[in-house]
């Protein structure tokens, strides 16, 4: 799938003037509120007339105001999940879910009702009323009525933004098993960098409604100077690794990466099973010689690569471990202590790996201290 | 009981003449109802408040008067009466059509005003969502704005035959008060008034009016909760 974005769009004050293409699995949509992405994705998705410029979805012309071209919504064939459910109140749970089945032509139904239960675990909410649904399970309704439309294309418009932590937690794995075992390409708004990293293969960072950056994962996120203000101390390294093997004697689970070994607390995974971690760069301390005697059990070598003024006294130093760039913020006097030069070897002490384990299902997000 | 139910034929005549008319009057008005209702709530075209006011107009000027200007307009020489004769059969003067449209025009207001307010609430997101579904507008129409508004649909379906079980001044005017063609439960007991004897038959016909008028109300508040209750609207 490839989606090519190049509009001109006005609203009052406010303008979206965006270029960008992507063919990633998942593309996040990513900016503080305010900066155009749902704006975005409504012209994406239809529900918006834009100015000037073009969409294409597989090649397929959407929108060309300059050849008047405009696919109407209900022609798209595009899924949208709002990030209120939007449910119909007036129709079961099963009635929602058969309801886009209706408009998509047979030939071109790849959905099927059971999988799409089975993928969300909504078995035992058919005969319920939409009122009588939890928030989490509003949305999984919602996810699967999109899905079960048989789209080419699957919007997400900030799904998780109006529910709790725990509601969050209880529906990132599902959206995760959508990404993974469906083919259907995924544009997904957000403006949390916890979700992006998780979620995202590929990110487009908006800013006042344009495209500050576009890029895979992995690099975006390590620009912290593109994160808005509140969720700067959440930027860091995104790393894609593999369980190695359990170390049952401490419980705990090794990860090989690029960076070398990585522990952390045991993860209910498979050896061989992928997993992708966050190092925050707050989390990240540096040392000039190995160090000995400390209680962090993740100590990576590299050499500095990057060094950049960050918030306030403090600056950001990229380190290449073995092609892995882990990033750390620490102040402009430890620098000026250490003499941290581009091109020095350093360790990066590593106090906390965020890992989103909840790739199989296991539950909330975890954290690990050493 | 008995007296109340031992009715004279020509009684008899008016009671199901007043129930045809007023349900045709119901019948007929819904679909162009809702479709000024549409309009007024979410049209954006010039002349909006004029065709308002034109909606409302039966509401506020005096019934004889509508009566007059449908006698002028349906009337067999009036222009649309002519028209609907000539081409299509239709009659309205002296029928109990003529008695119908009259009803109609006199409670069409009240059903437009109902159902309009129930269309401003939809909520119109839940609409986008079922367009994103692939329902054109239409389907969108039929699958999610009507059923979400069909409560206020049963209020101003109930309320036009209500105002039409009532209707006289426009009735009477427009296509008189022959007994067993224009002749309604009004009408029939305007008449007994005006003869000598003739309390016993208004008597009558009112308490079968208030009857009528009270078992329409409850049919429709239960009908209405039956609704309300199968959506649980959130």
């Amino acid at each position: 799938m490839t989606l090519s974005v190049d509009i001109n769009h006005r609203l009052g004050d406010f303008a979206v003037e965006a270029k960008f293409a992507s063919a990633g699995r998942l593309t996040a949509l990513f900016g503080p509120s305010g900066s155009g992405k749902s704006t975005l994705i409504n012209l994406i998705a239809g529900l918006i007339r834009p100015d000037k410029g073009r969409i294409a979805v597989d090649g397929r012309m959407l929108v060309d105001t300059e050849a008047r071209t405009f696919v109407p919504l209900h022609k798209r064939r595009i899924g949208m999940v709002f990030q209120d459910a939007r449910l119909f109140p007036h129709m079961s749970v099963a009635g929602n879910l058969r309801y886009g089945r209706w408009f998509t032509p047979a030939s071109e139904r790849y959905a099927k009702m059971d999988a799409v239960v089975d993928l969300l675990g909504i078995g035992h909410l058919l005969d319920r009323r939409p009122a009588k649904l939890s928030g989490g399970e509003k949305q999984r309704v919602a996810i699967g009525r999109a899905l079960l439309a048989s789209p080419k294309l699957l919007l997400m418009d900030e799904p998780l933004a109006s529910l709790d932590e725990a509601r969050k937690a209880e529906i990132l794995p599902y959206i995760e098993r959508l990404r993974d075992e469906t083919k259907i390409p995924v544009v997904y708004v957000s403006h949390s960098v916890a979700e992006v990293a998780r979620l995202a293969s590929d990110v487009v960072v908006l800013s006042q409604g344009k495209v500050a950056a576009a890029g895979p994962t992995e690099s975006i996120m390590q620009r912290l100077d593109l994160l808005p203000a509140e969720e700067r101390g959440e930027g860091g390294a995104v790393l894609d690794t593999k369980v190695l093997r359990h170390d049952e004697a401490f419980g705990m689970t090794v990860l090989s990466s690029p960076a070398g070994e990585i522990r952390v607390p045991k993860l209910a995974m498979a050896a061989g099973a992928p997993v992708r971690i966050r190092i925050r760069a707050r989390d990240v301390m540096i040392a000039t010689e190995r160090p000995a005697g400390l209680s962090a059990l993740n100590i990576l070598a590299g050499t500095i690569t990057a060094v950049r003024p960050g918030i306030g006294p403090t600056v950001e130093i990229a380190i290449d471990c073995n092609g892995a760039i882990v990033l750390a913020r620490i102040t402009e006097q430890s620098k000026h202590t250490l003499r941290l030069a581009l091109g020095q070897q350093v360790f990066a002490v590593i106090k906390t790996v965020s890992f989103d384990s909840a790739t199989t299902g296991a539950g909330l997000p975890a954290e690990a201290d050493g | 009981m008995n007296w109340l139910l031992d009715l004279t034929p020509d009684e008899w005549n008016a009671v199901r003449l007043s129930i045809k008319v007023a349900t045709v009057a119901m019948i007929a008005s819904l679909p162009p109802g809702i479709l000024l209702a549409l309009l007024l709530a979410r049209g954006r075209f010039w002349g909006k408040t004029l065709l308002n006011g034109l909606v409302h107009l039966p509401l506020i000027l005096p019934p004889v008067v509508t009566g007059y200007l449908l006698l002028l307009t349906f009337g067999r020489r009036g222009p649309a009466g002519a028209f609907l004769a000539e081409h299509f059969g239709i009659i309205f003067s002296f029928r109990w059509t003529g008695a119908a449209l009259a009803c109609g025009v006199m409670g069409f207001p009240l059903m437009v005003r109902a159902i309009r307010l129930s269309i401003e609430a939809v909520d119109r997101r839940i609409e986008a969502a079922a367009g994103t579904l692939g329902a054109n507008p239409f389907w969108v129409f039929v699958t999610i704005t009507l059923p979400l508004i069909l409560p206020g649909l049963i209020a101003g379906a109930i309320l036009s035959f209500a105002k039409a079980m009532g209707e006289f001044g426009a009735t009477i005017t427009f296509v008189s008060n022959i007994p067993n063609e224009t002749q309604t439960l009004p009408s029939a007991i305007y008449t007994f008034t005006q003869v000598p004897g003739g309390d016993a038959g208004a008597l009558r016909l009112t308490l079968i009016s208030i009857v009528i008028s009270m078992v329409a109300l409850v049919a429709s508040e239960v009908l209405a909760r039956r609704v309300g209750h199968r959506m649980d609207i959130e």
